[in-house]
Parts: structure tokens; sequence; C-alpha cells
């Protein structure tokens, strides 16, 4: 924090963004500049498209909403996540992999939470979870990858789109900006949901290791000349995304110092993952969502086990997580969207697992939930399809109210179809 | 530069896999009719066939084995069938790699690997895998007819596309859906009465166990259909040989071969005078791209140096210039999914989409380092996600075999020997003076904004061969170096 004392450091750690005025935000706007000009002078990048940027206002109070999905990658197991705790079906279909009603953790008469989620079940006591059930999509398909695709493309079963949904909303919103630092995966590797047609956002598991890996002086001095060419082939466009991956990791490292959370998160990924985000949703940072995934689900076999560990670190990662956000009065501010490809059959498979299936639920974590606990019907074992549940809820309606009610974007746009909106916001 | 050198290296890119290093000095000698005319003669050899599968696996396959046997297996057997046939598939992948590393068939190789994105399936069955591949090289540079006919009926394409559940009363029309949107005339040139009346004429084409194609008349429907205006009991090849007589398939074939090949902004006029003499030829592929390599404006300016390399090419393409042992080849299968192109598992049916979709942050960063990290036989410290289609659960055995690991999970080294000693004496006869030009000239197919003496800082002028490797790792990491 060159310039600031330690107390105004601390201050600034401490602040409150709900009670932020209007000359705050301008004071922070003005900080923010001269921090960035300050490094552009004493560092070798001089991009006019930059500097362009830089004077051009942030907006980081306009929407304050941010949006962390939570992609439980293979294909989590949605019967034994929220268990049908008086369903004989249930129970009569998975002899050896049913979770009895005395060991789930009860959420209402009828369902229960699979015992590894304590803390999750300790949201929903409080109001700040709600439970989507038999989400999915007409014409399922069954191929981790397909599915996948379609989750993150928001496309129909039948058609094929080569962009994401959160790209697409990145598109919307930064259709001319120098950093697209709006969506970020904490990952090696960019996912298909966050690859727009024009932007992609940027992925990174470690704002300092982005930030070496982007600092290097021939890697720089290549940018700063190859900036100066100015045409539409994909030449250009290469060093269209170079820029953005410095100006975006140097943007990034900062905001992560600016008030990195002192609590203590389990040393997993996902406990890793999940308190760079906290670090960044307390900066001043413009990234409205964090895409993050925790897996395998794909529980063919010893599903007990792999579940229950996967189950485990989630639980033990959520907790310092929203404690966080409560202690800086950002709960209200965050929604935790999970969602998996599929869910699993309702038949337990002779190798202590379940296969491929279709419907299933979702979370929703948050401070600022309209509708809270179990949303609709709990999944009907009577009615299947070749042993499948029937989806009952198209997840892009899920999508559209996120966007349009959360993020304050053109759903229609990104969408391309007006869906209907539900109300847990 | 040399006019021959550049047009020479476009074609070796385009036409194959980047000019190899034993080539170098040939590359300003040469004309480049000559040279197209020895890849297209190399090319023409029938390819030896890949197979790589376990000897062991292929003897349980090809026993008649009865529905009940079959379904008594036991779930760890199943379990151990599935890693053998996934251990087989990346040795598959490795296998192919190599023949486009060191074939000389280069366009049937390159051909192949259009029409493997082309007609994109994903098994996790080895031998269904390895027989729709050899297909493919079979007839790639030959009849596109052939090629169609013999393809649909691999049990890789009937069971990726579910043409054995497509059954008289029941009809599944996902592969007729596919035929006509993706292999054939493409979307908007058909209507969906096309895809329903196609998709009976398709009912009882299926697989024998072993993975043979098997007509089954019983579930076949006999009945009247009709599809694009003829009517009649067509049958699944009466299907295939009416959408060949559809001009629009050949425009639809070439402009996508254009786009891979040439360039991805279309030259729509171009491509009706190739699709009029592609279709006219009788779906020659072989013309089609005699064509094209031969034409004037194959080597126009806009042309070179225009199109983002594939993973595949890219990396490919570094062993050619740049030839190397790679001690634990199943690093580079941890590339191709890091970098989003995986041979044998494309995304979905549609291919790879290709061009600016291979570059984002992370797969260009990478990409960039990746020569530094073969240089210093460094670790890879980006971690692949997971493919759950192939793993099913078990271990991911490109990341767990022959790899050493760090205290990061999935961290992993890049061990290759550069053989430097053929590199380098390609410079044997080059002035000190001349030494980086002519390394630029032969790596990079477009002009790099920087320049000979900013970059003189970042080399290592302690020998004169230290300067060589410096020089090419460092241009190898370039923007310009993923363009060809």
């Amino acid at each position: 924090m060159r310039g600031f004392s330690p107390l105004q450091s601390a201050l600034w750690a401490h602040r409150n963004t709900s009670y932020v005025n209007a000359k705050n935000n301008i004071m922070l706007i003005n900080r923010r500049k001269f921090l960035t000009l300050g490094s552009l002078a004493t560092g070798t990048l001089m991009l006019p498209k930059f500097l362009k940027a830089f004077e051009a206002p942030v907006q980081v109070f306009g929407g304050n909403k941010v949006l962390v999905v939570l992609q439980l990658s293979g294909g989590n197991d949605g019967l034994n996540t929220v268990i049908p705790v008086r369903n004989d079906i249930y129970y009569r279909e998975r002899p050896s992999l049913s979770i009895s009603k005395e060991k789930a953790l009860s959420l209402s008469d009828d369902a229960g939470l699979h015992p590894s989620l304590t803390n999750l079940k300790a949201l929903y006591d409080e109001g700040n979870l709600a439970i989507l059930n038999n989400v999915g999509y007409p014409n399922p398909d069954r191929s981790h990858f397909r599915s996948m695709d379609i989750w993150q493309t928001a496309s129909n079963s039948d058609e094929v789109l080569n962009t994401g949904w959160l790209g697409r909303y990145l598109d919307s919103q930064c259709m001319d900006c120098s950093r697209p630092t709006q969506v970020l995966e904490m990952d090696d590797m960019l996912s298909l949901a966050l690859s727009g047609e024009h932007m992609k956002g940027i992925a990174l598991r470690d704002p300092k290791r982005l930030y070496d890996t982007s600092q290097d002086p021939f890697f720089k001095e290549m940018l700063n000349a190859g900036m100066n060419q100015q045409t539409e082939d994909p030449g250009s466009y290469l060093y269209k995304v170079m820029s953005e991956t410095v100006s975006g990791a140097d943007y990034i490292f900062q905001q992560s110092k600016l008030r990195p959370s002192a609590t203590v998160y389990p040393n997993s990924e996902i406990g890793k993952d999940l308190k760079t985000i906290a670090s960044l949703i307390s900066s001043d940072i413009n990234t409205r969502v964090y895409y993050i995934s925790l897996g395998s689900f794909d529980t063919h076999v010893s599903q007990q086990e792999k579940q229950a560990k996967l189950f485990g670190d989630l639980n033990e990662a959520i907790k310092p997580f929203t404690d966080d956000l409560k202690s800086n009065c950002r709960f209200e501010d965050v929604l935790v969207m999970s969602f998996s490809e599929f869910g699993r059959r309702v038949g337990e498979n002779g190798s202590g697992g379940t296969d491929h299936g279709t419907a299933n639920n979702m979370f929703l974590i948050s401070g600022g939930l309209t509708n809270k606990g179990i949303l609709n019907e709990m999944p009907d074992l009577s009615n299947l399809t070749e042993g499948d549940l029937n989806q009952q809820l198209d997840f892009k309606r899920v999508y559209a109210t996120v966007l349009n009610k959360w993020l304050q974007a053109d759903d229609y746009k990104i969408l391309g179809r007006q869906y209907e909106y539900l109300n847990f916001i | 530069m040399n006019k021959n050198q550049l047009k020479n290296q476009h074609l070796w890119w385009r036409a194959g896999f980047g000019p190899p290093a034993d080539q170098v000095k040939e590359l300003s000698k040469q004309r480049p009719e000559k040279l197209f005319h020895s890849i297209l003669k190399a090319s023409e050899e029938r390819p030896v066939f890949f197979d790589v599968a376990d000897p062991e696996l292929k003897e349980m396959v090809s026993q008649p084995m009865s529905p009940g046997k079959m379904l008594s297996l036991k779930p760890e057997e199943r379990q151990m069938i599935r890693k053998q046939s996934v251990q087989d598939i990346s040795k598959l992948n490795i296998r192919w790699l190599d023949e486009m590393t060191t074939g000389e068939a280069q366009l049937r190789e390159k051909m192949s690997l259009f029409w493997h994105g082309h007609f994109a399936t994903k098994t996790v069955n080895i031998l269904y895998d390895q027989a729709l591949l050899n297909v493919i090289r079979q007839h790639a540079l030959g009849n596109f007819r052939d090629l169609l006919f013999n393809v649909s009926k691999t049990a890789s394409m009937i069971q990726f596309l579910n043409n054995n559940q497509n059954k008289k009363g029941h009809p599944n029309e996902n592969f007729a859906r596919e035929l006509m949107e993706l292999f054939t005339v493409g979307r908007g040139h058909y209507t969906e009465t096309d895809v329903k009346e196609s998709a009976r004429a398709f009912t009882g084409w299926g697989t024998t166990p072993q993975g043979e194609y098997n007509f089954r008349p019983r579930q076949h429907d006999d009945a009247v259909k009709t599809f694009f205006g003829k009517t009649g009991n067509l049958s699944g090849e009466d299907i295939l040989e009416i959408l060949l007589t559809q001009k629009q398939t050949a425009i639809f074939i070439t402009r996508k071969i254009y786009r891979f090949f040439v360039n991805e902004i279309v030259d729509e006029e171009k491509i009706n005078g190739l699709a009029t003499q592609f279709f006219e030829n009788g779906y020659d592929i072989r013309g089609l791209m005699i064509s094209i390599f031969s034409s004037d404006w194959f080597y126009d300016q806009k042309n070179i140096g225009s199109q983002i390399k594939s993973p595949v090419l890219w990396l490919v393409g570094m062993r050619r210039q740049l030839p190397m042992e790679i001690q634990n080849p199943l690093v580079q299968l941890v590339l191709e999914r890091l970098l989003g192109q995986v041979l044998f598992a494309p995304p979905n049916v549609a291919g790879w989409p290709g061009g600016k979709h291979w570059i984002d942050s992370s797969s260009l960063m990478l990409r960039m380092q990746v020569p530094k990290i073969i240089y210093r036989s460094d670790a890879i410290l980006s971690k692949p996600k997971d493919d759950d289609d192939i793993m099913m659960g078990m271990r991911d055995q490109a990341l767990a075999k022959n790899i050493k690991r760090l205290k990061n999970p999935g961290t992993q080294f890049f061990q290759a020997k550069i053989l430097w000693d053929e590199y380098i004496k390609n410079f044997n006869e080059t002035t000190e003076g001349s030494i980086y030009a002519a390394i630029r000239d032969i790596l990079l197919q477009r002009v790099m904004p920087m320049n000979e003496s900013d970059m003189i800082k970042y080399i290592d002028e302690s020998s004169r061969d230290a300067r060589i490797q410096s020089i090419t790792i460092r241009l190898m990491g370039t923007p310009e170096y993923q363009l060809c």
C-alpha cells in the first residue's frame, strides 16, 4: 500500500461497502488511479490502451452482487445429497448405498442432507441456503463432456455452441475493456463456460503465480513491440490476449494483496480457491463472477467414501468462506450456486456406486436469498423414465434468474431465449 | 527472406506438420511445385495400419461372446477392460503423433487429422477408435464417397451417434441429423422431415460386439420414405447416395477444407470453383487438394502466417523443427489436454472449433512457456481438468504413470533430449551476423514486431551453439510461433 499509513490500510481493511458514500467512492477510484499510474511510470509497460482504460471510471459499486459458481464435476449423486428420507422407493432401489433418515441431517419431514454437509445444514438453518430439485434439460445426454458443454454453454441438448454463458455475459459487460477480470476461474485451464465470442475470462490458481509468469521481461517487451501493430487478424488477437493477461494479472495480484483474508481455511484445493475468492471479494476488484470446480463425483464405484470425502472438503471450506463474507458484511451480496452436469440413476449398480443419470439438485447459498429452504418438490421416484428422474426445471431458468436479478445483465441477449424467472433472489 | 523458402515453409505447415529439420537446407533451393509433388507422392502410399491394442484385449473381444456371458463379467473385470482400453487409446494417440512427426506421408496424415475432426467421435473402445482412424487414413486422400460410406459403417460412428438404438418403430435420429448437419450438406440445407425420414432408412444399421458392421433386417423399416424429393423403400446407402448428388455437399466440404488448409476467412468465389470441380470429379479429395496447393493464390500474402496452429500442429511442428527424444511421451497428452485438443476426444460431434477458440490467457501463456520447459526438461506447473468420460472413476493414468511428481499433485516434467547436433548443423555455413535472421526466417511465418537489437539481451551469447539454442527457444516462445 504505497503512500498509505498502516492506520489507513487498517481502515480500508475494515471498510464496509454498505456504508461507503459517494465521496469515498471517488476517493477509492482516485487511489486506484494513483496506484496504477504509479506502477506504470516505474514499469516498462507503456500501452496507450491501458491508460485509456484506467482513465475511464471503474465501476465497482454500481452493482456489487457477486456470483460464485461451484461446479461439481463428474455427475454428483443428487439423491444422496438431498436425501428423500421418507421414500420407500429410494431405500428399495439402493439397498447398500441409501443413507438412513437417522444419519441424514434433517431438513424437513421429507428431506435430509448428506451427513458430511454439516456446515451447509447450519446455513440452511440460518435461512441462507436454498435447494432446487429436479433441475435439468429436455433430452438429457449422459456423456460427461457433452452434458457439461450443455450446462456451460447453456445450449439445448440438440445444439452445439462454442461460447459459454458466462463468456457471453463477459462479452455483454466488457466489449471494449482492456482486462476481462469480470469473470475469473480458479483453475489452470479456462472452462468453456467463461469463453465468449469476443472476450474470454481469466483462469488462475494463484494470483502471485499468474503475476510472476506474466511479468517475464521478455514477454512484456514483446508485448510492447506488438501492441503497436493494429490489424484485425490472428496476430493482433494473440497480442490482445497477451495484453489482457498482463494487465489482468497485475490488477488481480494488486487487488489480492489489498485485504487478504486472515481466516484459516483448510489446505485443500477448494479451501485455497475460496480463500483467494474471499480476499478478492473484499478488495476493490471489478470481478462479478468466480468459477470453481470440485471433483470428480463420477462415483461408479465406492460412492460412499468418494462422495463423503469430496463433501467433507466442500463442507470444511464453505464455513470459513461464509464467515469471511459475514464479517465483511458481504454475505448479502454474494451468491454461491452449485451444479453438476447430471445426477445419477435412481438404482445403485453392482459396484457400490451409481451410473450416469439425469436431473439433479442445485444449492444456492447467500445472505441475500428472498426464498429459502427447499424451493420445489422432491424428486418423484414413482415417475421415472428408464430408471431416471424427470427434469421439472430447466437449468437455463436458473441462469436467467441469476443473470437478470443478480448480475443485472441482459439474460435474453446472453441466453438467446426468454426464460421465466424464479423467485429465490 | 528467399521467396521460395517462405512458400515452401507455408506448404510444409499447411500440407503437413511443418518443415522438418533435415530439410532446412533445401527450403531456399526447391521450387514449391516440386516440393508439393514429393509430399503428394509420399502421401499416396497405402498407410500401414496402426494396431496398438493389447493382444489379450483383442483376443477377448474377438471371441464370440453370448450376451449372457457379457453380462456375467464381474465389475472388476469390466473395469480392467476399460482401463486397458483407455491406456491403449493413449498409446494410439502417441503412435499417431509420432507418425505425424516422422512419417513421410505428411499430407495424408494432415488430411486424416482434418477428417478426424470432421467425423468426430469419442468412444472409450480402443478397437473402435483404431478401426475408425484406419478407415480415415486409408481414404483420407481418396474418394469422399468411399470415406463417407465406410465411416458411417464403423462401430465408432454407429455407437457414438446411437444408431445401434435406431430401430423400426423407435427411430433414433441422432446419426441422421448429424449426417446432414455436420458431415454433408450442412445446417439450413435439409428439413426436419428429411431427418425423420432418413433416420428410418438407417434403422437396422448396427455392429457386432466385435465392432463389425452388421445389418439387422428385422430392425429395418421397409416402408416407403421420402427424402430430398425421392420416394421409395430407401436404404441407408440410398440416403448417402442422395446426399452425394447434392452439390451442397461438395460446397460444404470444400468450404471446411478451405478454412482448415488455406484461411479461416473464406473466399466464396474460390470455394465455388473448387467445389464445382470436386463435385464434377466425383468427390476426388486428392484432386481437390492438388488444385488448392498448386494454385497461385494459396501462396498469397494474406494466406501465409494467417492461422493459429492447433495444439497438435504446434506440438508436432516443434518436434519436426527441433528433433528430440521424449522420455515420457505421455506428457504430450497432458499438453493436449491443457491446450484443448486431445486426439480421439473431440469436444463434441462438431469437432474442434479451432481458430481463435484455441487461445485464451492460460493456453497462450502455456504455449509460450513450453519451449523453455522442453529445453530445460522442466516441470509443467499447470494441471489439466479431469476427463470423466475417459477416466470413469479411475485414476488418471496420464498424470500418474512415468511421471515425477513435485509437491503439487499433477505437476510433471517434460523429459526430453533435444538432438541439438542435428539442428545446429543446419547453420554450419551461416555467418555470425546472420544467424538470428536465419533462425527467425525458418521458425516464423510472420514478421515479428520486436526487432533483433531488442532481442539481444535475452540471448545467451556465451558460444555459437548456445546462441543458436537460445535464439531458437526464444523464438519458439513468441506469439508469431503460434501462427502458420
